[in-house]
């Protein structure tokens, strides 16, 4: 017994800290949010005690999956998240690939493809709310303006304010803030391959294409799951962007965060908590299986 | 690392001094006003003024309420408590959060009327009808303004300021070479839709609008012009039916008013809408009468550069909305609100603050004298005419309906829902 807790016990004093920490503000806030989720806590009288709550179970989630409102928040998201992640991977990959090959200034043209991400999403919102200005025709700026200097008239369009497809417009300052990153990735991927590998395809007669193809490739698998767990994770958590390109009251850009902020502020915090544990359970839907197969190889 | 330690010695004997400061002014002026009955009795030391009025007019008008304030107040220590950003949203979302942890200011902005249930309801704010006694207020405000103000029986904050949200505003030149008389005014919306023809016709936007709220805006006014003042306050209160023809009617032609709007609007917030106003770009533009300090900011003049009256079929109705302070229960120092309360509610209070913001005392009895023309004209309509509470800027509806209605306005104006279900969502929203 002694024995096992000098062995045990300082890792476990030593890890304390931040399992109390992680127990109170991730796990212990996750079961608070879930709690209030389930009740009928929508207004402000309810919220201070001055009437009572009751427990109404899945209630707020049926409600809120039923209604055309928070439906059209999940395609949003879901059209959000799929071009954000393409774009992201296909541009990255892409840049990472050109970069690998020995080039004058990579330096330069690594540090030009990095630098969007520097900027944060509600400073870069503000310069591309002016850039995806939907008017066309004469009063046009922004990107429709280049596209008439350019003799391109026919494509201009009405960018975020296309009720079906506008939340595509916001993915263009995403992808374009995030490829770079994405880029460093995939070009960290490349470069951790020995050159060995490389050599000892080309001796087996493999053309410069095959060498990619089946050698380099492969190896940059677990690259490009993280990856997509990464941007993943952020486009479905997406709030800052749209909110400083839209505004949280246009129909066209609501995901759900934007509707959690706005239950929020209207008082109504059961249904904000139930859209939290909706965005919860959708992150984990994406997250777990990565940690169960990192989990897996790491044994 | 000495200087490390030079900086914490600093910062401790700052903090020392900090808390032998306030000791010190809790006890000079300890119950100087307190002592009068239940309302605003106690600590009057400070006073503590949650507000969003941190920038351009506003902020003028705060000071110049507050340079009132030292005069009238002068034991009571103001402390300005504005938060900026969102058009007040960053200030409401902190202090509902300050509500609920029960670290209330000592008194803070609201607009006045229905955005304050959900604070009632919670219990947060208190009664302060015996202060409207005590300051003699009953007799000052309108009777119209106190019936809007007042929930069962009870009166909840005192207004500093009155705007009026149905006003269009108008470029001459654009009038003129679309064949208008810019002197002209509407009497329905019917004939209003002939002039917006004939802006469209000469290429320019006929209606400029903003984001959703300015969109709510430009809604509300079209129900007062065609339910008139009754069925439309009868919209909140229940006796006109949100499904009825006539509020399809009014839908009708609301949507027929969008259809001259311009379609970058979603983008833009109310000071873009107006700056295609000023700058000749548009003919037409529904707003609140703040919109008369953007037009003086950009040197305009009227009626050479600008015209403005009240929304077509709107005449003799005066839509209010009006910004307001409280008394929260639990505020740390209750007497040092109701001194500020006193200053609000006062009438050289209520002058220096709205000569500066560009608002119209609440009071009729203020001395109005050097106040501007637009100010003057709605001075005279706020005294005569029927006073109807705004939806956009919550004086009508509770926050929650507000938001609903917001939501249902947007997926209506970006082609996500018919008439039909716009009508329903509506009616929906009211209903909670």
């Amino acid at each position: 017994m002694t024995q096992r807790i000098r062995r045990l016990g300082p890792p476990l004093l030593l890890l304390a800290p931040s399992l109390v920490l992680v127990g109170v503000f991730v796990y212990g806030l996750i079961g608070a949010n879930f709690a209030k989720s389930v009740t009928d806590d929508h207004s402000a009288a309810t919220a201070n005690g001055v009437e009572p709550t009751s427990v109404v179970w899945f209630q707020n989630y049926t409600t809120l999956l039923k209604s055309e409102e928070f439906q059209h928040s999940l395609i949003n998201l879901v059209l959000f998240t799929v071009v954000f992640l393409l774009g992201t991977l296909v541009i990255g990959f892409v840049w990472a690939w050109l970069l690998d090959k020995p080039i004058r200034g990579e330096g330069f043209f690594r540090s030009v493809y990095l630098f969007p991400m520097a900027v944060s999403f509600i400073a870069s919102g503000v310069v591309w709310r002016w850039l995806l200005n939907s008017t066309q025709g004469e009063g046009a700026s922004g990107l429709n303006r280049l596209f008439q200097m350019v003799g391109l008239d026919f494509l201009q369009n009405n960018w975020w304010n296309n009720v079906t497809f506008g939340i595509l417009a916001i993915t263009i300052p995403a992808i374009w803030q995030l490829s770079g990153y994405v880029m460093a990735l995939f070009l960290a991927g490349f470069r951790g391959i020995p050159d060995e590998l490389r050599e000892a395809g080309r001796m087996d007669g493999a053309s410069e294409w095959q060498v990619y193809r089946h050698v380099l490739f492969p190896q940059l698998t677990p690259i490009m799951l993280s990856a997509l767990i990464i941007i993943g994770h952020m486009s479905l958590k997406s709030f800052d962007l749209i909110m400083s390109i839209s505004k949280p009251a246009n129909y066209q850009t609501k995901v759900p965060a934007v509707d959690m902020y706005l239950a929020k502020s209207s008082f109504d915090y059961a249904n904000a908590a139930a859209i939290g544990t909706i965005l919860l359970v959708i992150v984990a839907l994406v997250i777990v299986p990565y940690l169960v197969k990192t989990n897996r190889q790491e044994k | 690392m000495r200087v490390n330690r030079r900086v914490a010695a600093t910062v401790a004997s700052a903090a020392v001094l900090g808390l032998s400061l306030t000791a010190c002014s809790s006890d000079d002026s300890d119950g100087s006003d307190g002592g009068s009955a239940s309302a605003g009795a106690g600590d009057a030391s400070e006073v503590e003024v949650f507000t969003w009025w941190a920038a351009g007019s506003e902020k003028a008008g705060l000071d110049a309420l507050v340079n009132v304030f030292n005069d009238q107040h002068a034991d009571t220590k103001f402390v300005n408590g504005a938060v900026a950003g969102g058009a007040g949203s960053a200030a409401k979302d902190l202090l509902q959060s300050r509500l609920q942890t029960n670290d209330p200011p000592d008194t803070f902005q609201a607009h006045a009327g229905a955005e304050l249930q959900d604070y009632i309801d919670a219990g947060q704010i208190q009664d302060v009808s015996n202060l409207y006694d005590e300051f003699g207020l009953k007799e000052a405000f309108p009777k119209d303004l106190l019936d809007r103000l007042t929930v069962d029986g009870k009166i909840y904050s005192i207004p500093s300021n009155i705007h009026r949200a149905n006003v269009v505003w108008a470029n001459p030149t654009v009038l003129k070479d679309a064949g208008l008389d810019p002197s002209a005014t509407y009497d329905s919306m019917d004939d209003w839709f002939t002039a917006l023809d004939a802006v469209k016709k000469s290429g320019k936007t006929a209606l400029s609008v903003a984001t959703t709220w300015t969109q709510v805006n430009l809604l509300e006014t079209v129900l007062i012009s065609d339910l008139g003042a009754d069925g439309y306050s009868g919209l909140w209160d229940g006796s006109t039916d949100w499904a009825g023809s006539d509020v399809t009617d009014a839908l009708t032609d609301f949507q027929k008013l969008m259809s001259y709007t311009n379609t970058d609007r979603d983008g833009l917030d109310w000071p873009d809408a107006t700056q295609q106003i000023i700058d000749g770009t548009a003919g037409f533009n529904v707003m609140g009468d703040w919109a008369e300090a953007a037009f003086e900011e950009a040197d305009k003049k009227a009626p050479a550069d600008y015209v403005y009256f009240p929304v077509p079929g709107t005449d003799g109705v005066f839509d209010f909305l009006a910004d307001s302070f409280t008394l929260p229960v639990g505020a740390p120092h209750p007497g040092g609100a109701k001194n500020w309360l006193e200053t609000v509610g006062s009438a050289e209070g209520q002058e220096a603050f709205n000569k500066a913001k560009g608002s119209i005392p609440a009071r009729t009895d203020a001395d109005t004298s050097d106040f501007s023309d637009y100010q003057q004209t709605a001075i005279e309509s706020f005294g005569k005419d029927t006073i109807v509470s705004s939806l956009a800027h919550g004086a009508a509806a509770p926050v929650a309906t507000l938001n609903a209605i917001t939501d249902a306005t947007s997926k209506f104006t970006t082609g996500a829902s018919d008439l039909a279900t716009y009508q329903s969502d509506l009616a929906a929203a009211v209903k909670g």
